[in-house]
C-alpha cells in the first residue's frame, strides 16, 4: 500500500515542528537568564495550583460519581455527555461564565450583598484553581464513575447477600477502587493544570497568581526579554517530561468513556439519606458546571446584534485557522495512524504549546515579524496539540480497516489512490469526523500562541474575547463569547456529524 | 502447472517446508491439523508470506517476488471478501479495474454475466450487508470469476455457511474452477470436503506439505500423519 514513506515523512514533520523549536529555545536559553526570584515564585505557584485543583476536582468527584454510578433518573446520559464538553468548550467562555457568578457584580457577591456579608472577588489564586475545578471536576467524574462501572455487579450483589452495610461495603469494595483509580485522575488533572496559560492569563497574573506558562508570555510580550522566555520554557519542558512521565506510569487505561449507560445495581443505597445525598451531589455539580454557561448565553444573547467588525473579523480569522490546523492534523494522523505513529504523536503533548511558541517565535524573528506569522502559527501548534488525540481516535479503526481489508486489496492489486480514496477513508469516516470535530473545536477556542504573537489586526475570537474583558466591556465580551461558543460547538457538530451521515 | 521448489516458509518459530508440484487445470484439496502451516502454505502462493528460501513457480516462471495483485492467483478468503461500504457492482469492478476509473460498456457487461451466473443477477446495486451469507459467498466467487486468474485459492472460505450452503457452493466453485480451466487449491480441516470438492489432496502435517496424491487413494490408505488427524 506504499504507506510507509508516507508515515515516515509525516513522523519526521512531527519530530522537527516540536523538537527543533525546543532546540531553539534550548540554544537561547544558554546561560542568558539566571533563574531569579521571580522563576522561583511561578515554579512554586505553578505546582501548588496544580495539586490543590487536582485534589479539589477528585475530592469533589467522588460523591457526583458515585451518585451517578448509582441512580438511573432522566437526564442522567444528557449529564454523562455534558461532561464529556469542557473539552471542546474554549476556556475564555468558562471563565466568562465563571465571572458572571463568582465575579464582583456576579450571582454570589449580589446574593451575599443581600445578606450582608462581604463580597469576594475570582481574581487571584483562588480563582485560578476555582476555573480549574470547573474544566476538571467533568474529568475525574468520568474517569472515577469508569471504575465505580468496572466494578464487577457480583460483587455488589455477594456484598447485599452478606447483608454489608453501606460503611461496609464502601470499604470492602469501593474504597479499593478509588485508591487505585483517584491517584491516576488526580496525576492526569495535575499535568494538565501544570501547563496552564488562559486560565491564568484571564484569573490570574501578578506575583502571587502566576504560572510558569504566563511567566514565559509575559517576559516575551511585555520585557522582549528573548533569555528568560527561554530560560521558563526549558523549566516548563522539564516540568511537563517529569510530570508526563509520572503520570503515564500512573494512569493505565483510565479515562476512554465506553459503557458509562450501565448503573450498578444497589441494594444499599434505597433509603432516605443516602438519595438525598446523591441528589444534592448531582444537583449542586450541575449547578456549577450549567450556570456559568447558562450566562454566558442569557448575558451574551443582547450583545450578539452589535458585535462590531474587529469581532467578526477575529471569529473570521478563528474559523480559517480551525480548518487549516483541523486539515493539517487529518493529513498528519493519517499516515501516522499505526502503534508507533501514536507515540511519535505524543509528541504534540509533551511540549507546551507555549514554548513550542517560544521556538518558532525564536527561529522566525531573524527573517521575518513573527506577527506575520501569527495565524499560521497557531493552526500549525493548534494542530500538533491535537495529534494525539485524533491518534488516539483513528489509529484502532484503522489498524481494523487494514487487518481486515488490507489483504483483499493487496489481492486485487488496487493502488494506494484507489485504497485510500475507496477504501481506508471512506471506512474511517465516523471516526474522521469525530477526530475533525475534536481538532476545529479545540483550535476555535485556543487562546495560547495567538496571545504570544499576534497585534490588533490579527486577533482570533478567543483572544479578541480576552481584549475586549480587558477593556472592561464585559457586554460586548459577552456578546463576543457567545458566538465563540456557537462556532465551537458548531463546528464539532458539523464535523461529527458529517463523519454519522449514512455511509455513501 | 505451479510448482514450490525447496520452499521454505518461517512464521514466528514455526516453519513449513513444501516441495511439490501441482497440475493445472485440476482441483487440490490442502488438508491436515489446525496450526499445521495450510494457510501459510496459502500465503506463500498468494503472496502474503514471503519465503525464507525456495522459490515459487508458474509454468515455469518464477513469482517468488511479485506481489499479490501481480501474481496469476485470485484468493476467496475466510472472511472480507467484499468491501461492505461498497455495492456488489462497485466491488466487481474494483477487481476488474483495481487502478481506478470506470468500467467501459463490454466490461460492465462482463460485471452483470459474473453476477448472472452466480444467481445474483439484479443484485448489484445491494451492498453485501443488505443480501444473506450465501449471496455474499456467491458475490465473492463472481469477484474471482471477474479476476480471471489461472490459479484459485480458497482458505476455508465458507466456514460460516450451514452445511447444505457450503457443499451448494463447493459444487458452484468447482464448476467455475472447471469451466475457467484454473487450478483450485481449498485448505479445509474436512475430510468430506476434500473429498467431495477435490481431485488431488496434499497432507500438511508436522511442518511438512507432502506432495499431492489422488484423494480417494489417499483415504484409503491413509499416511501416519493423516491417520493421527482423522483419528482412524
Amino acid at each position: 500500500m506504499a504507506q510507509r514513506p508516507l508515515a515516515l515523512i509525516a513522523g519526521a514533520l512531527v519530530c522537527a515542528l516540536t523538537l527543533v523549536p525546543v532546540g531553539a529555545v534550548l540554544w537561547r536559553a544558554d546561560g542568558l537568564s539566571a533563574f531569579g526570584p521571580g522563576a522561583w515564585q511561578a515554579l512554586r505557584f505553578t505546582l501548588w495550583q496544580a495539586m490543590l485543583s487536582a485534589a479539589l476536582s477528585v475530592l469533589l468527584a467522588i460523591p457526583v460519581a458515585r451518585a451517578l454510578a448509582r441512580r438511573r433518573f432522566r437526564g442522567r446520559s444528557l449529564l454523562v455527555t455534558l461532561l464529556g464538553a469542557p473539552f471542546i468548550l474554549p476556556v475564555i467562555v468558562a471563565v466568562l461564565g465563571l465571572v458572571s457568578v463568582f465575579g464582583a457584580s456576579g450571582l454570589v457577591n449580589r446574593g451575599l450583598d443581600v445578606l450582608g456579608v462581604p463580597g469576594m472577588t475570582i481574581y487571584g489564586a483562588h480563582g485560578v484553581i476555582l476555573a480549574h475545578v470547573f474544566f476538571n471536576l467533568p474529568l475525574a467524574t468520568r474517569m472515577i464513575l469508569q471504575g465505580w462501572l468496572a466494578i464487577p455487579g457480583e460483587r455488589f450483589r455477594l456484598a447485599a447477600s452478606l447483608g454489608l452495610s453501606s460503611r461496609e461495603m464502601f470499604r470492602v469494595i469501593e474504597w479499593p477502587m478509588l485508591v487505585r483509580i483517584g491517584p491516576q485522575a488526580a496525576a492526569v488533572i495535575f499535568v494538565i493544570c501544570l501547563s496552564s496559560f488562559a486560565v491564568a492569563l484571564t484569573l490570574g497574573g501578578g506575583p502571587r497568581a502566576t504560572t510558569v506558562e504566563l511567566a514565559i508570555y509575559q517576559a516575551l510580550r511585555f520585557d522582549f526579554d528573548l533569555g528568560r522566555a527561554a530560560m521558563l520554557a526549558c523549566l516548563q519542558l522539564a516540568l511537563a517530561l517529569a510530570a508526563g512521565l509520572v503520570a503515564l506510569r500512573l494512569s493505565g487505561r483510565a479515562g476512554q468513556g465506553a459503557g458509562l449507560d450501565r448503573v450498578v445495581p444497589r441494594w444499599d443505597a434505597a433509603r432516605g439519606p443516602a438519595r438525598a445525598l446523591d441528589a444534592f451531589a448531582i444537583g449542586l455539580a450541575a449547578l456549577f458546571l450549567l450556570t456559568p454557561l447558562a450566562l454566558v448565553a442569557l448575558n451574551g444573547a443582547p450583545g450578539l446584534p452589535d458585535l462590531g467588525w474587529p469581532v467578526w473579523r477575529a471569529a473570521l480569522h478563528s474559523i480559517a485557522v480551525a480548518l487549516l490546523s483541523t486539515a493539517l492534523c487529518l493529513i498528519w494522523a493519517l499516515p501516522l495512524a499505526t502503534r508507533r505513529g501514536e507515540v511519535v504523536g505524543l509528541l504534540g503533548i509533551a511540549v507546551s504549546p507555549l514554548v513550542l511558541g517560544t521556538g518558532l517565535f525564536i527561529l522566525v524573528r531573524p527573517y521575518v515579524n513573527p506577527v506575520a506569522l501569527a495565524l499560521p502559527a497557531t493552526a500549525l501548534v493548534n494542530a500538533l496539540v491535537a495529534l494525539p488525540f485524533a491518534l488516539r481516535i483513528l489509529r484502532p479503526e484503522a489498524e481494523a480497516v487494514r487487518t481486515d481489508y488490507g489483504r483483499l486489496a493487496a489481492a486485487l492489486g488496487l493502488s494506494p489512490r484507489l485504497w485510500l480514496t475507496r477504501i481506508l477513508l471512506p471506512r474511517l469516516r465516523r471516526p474522521l469526523g469525530f477526530a475533525a470535530g475534536l481538532t476545529a473545536a479545540l483550535s476555535m477556542g485556543d487562546l495560547g500562541v495567538i496571545a504570544l504573537f499576534a497585534d490588533p489586526e490579527r486577533a482570533t475570537l478567543p483572544l479578541q474575547v480576552y481584549r475586549l474583558m480587558g477593556s472592561y466591556r464585559m457586554e460586548a465580551a459577552q456578546g463576543a463569547a457567545l458566538l465563540l461558543l456557537a462556532l465551537s460547538l458548531a463546528l464539532f457538530w458539523l464535523f461529527d456529524r458529517g463523519g454519522r451521515v449514512a455511509d455513501a | 502447472m505451479l510448482t514450490l521448489e525447496a520452499l521454505t516458509v518461517r512464521a514466528g518459530d514455526f516453519a513449513l517446508s513444501a516441495d511439490l508440484s501441482l497440475d493445472a487445470p485440476g482441483r487440490v484439496a490442502v488438508i491436515g491439523p489446525s496450526g499445521a502451516g495450510k494457510s501459510t502454505l496459502l500465503d506463500a502462493v498468494a503472496g502474503f508470506r514471503t519465503p525464507a528460501s525456495g522459490r515459487v513457480l508458474w509454468n515455469g516462471l518464477d513469482i517468488t517476488g511479485l506481489p499479490p495483485g501481480k501474481r496469476p492467483v485470485a484468493t476467496l478468503f475466510q472472511d472480507n471478501n467484499l468491501f461492505p461500504h461498497l455495492s456488489l457492482d462497485e466491488n466487481l469492478a474494483l477487481a476488474i479495474r483495481p487502478r481506478g476509473g470506470r468500467l467501459d460498456k463490454s466490461e460492465a457487461q462482463r460485471r452483470d454475466a459474473a453476477l448472472s451466473r452466480v444467481g445474483l443477477g439484479g443484485f448489484g446495486q445491494r451492498r453485501p450487508g443488505e443480501v444473506s451469507g450465501g449471496q455474499q459467498s456467491r458475490a465473492a466467487l463472481a469477484r474471482v470469476i471477474l479476476q480471471n486468474r489461472p490459479v484459485m485459492l480458497l482458505d476455508e472460505p465458507f466456514a460460516a455457511l450451514g452445511p447444505a450452503l457450503k457443499a451448494e457452493m463447493l459444487s458452484e466453485v468447482r464448476r467455475v474452477a472447471d469451466e475457467m480451466g484454473a487450478l483450485a487449491l481449498i485448505v479445509t480441516h474436512d475430510p468430506g470436503d476434500a473429498r467431495r470438492f477435490a481431485e488431488r489432496t496434499v497432507v500438511v502435517a508436522e511442518g511438512r506439505a507432502a506432495p499431492a496424491r489422488p484423494t480417494e487413494e489417499l483415504f484409503a490408505d491413509p499416511p501416519p500423519a493423516l491417520r493421527d488427524y482423522l483419528g482412524t
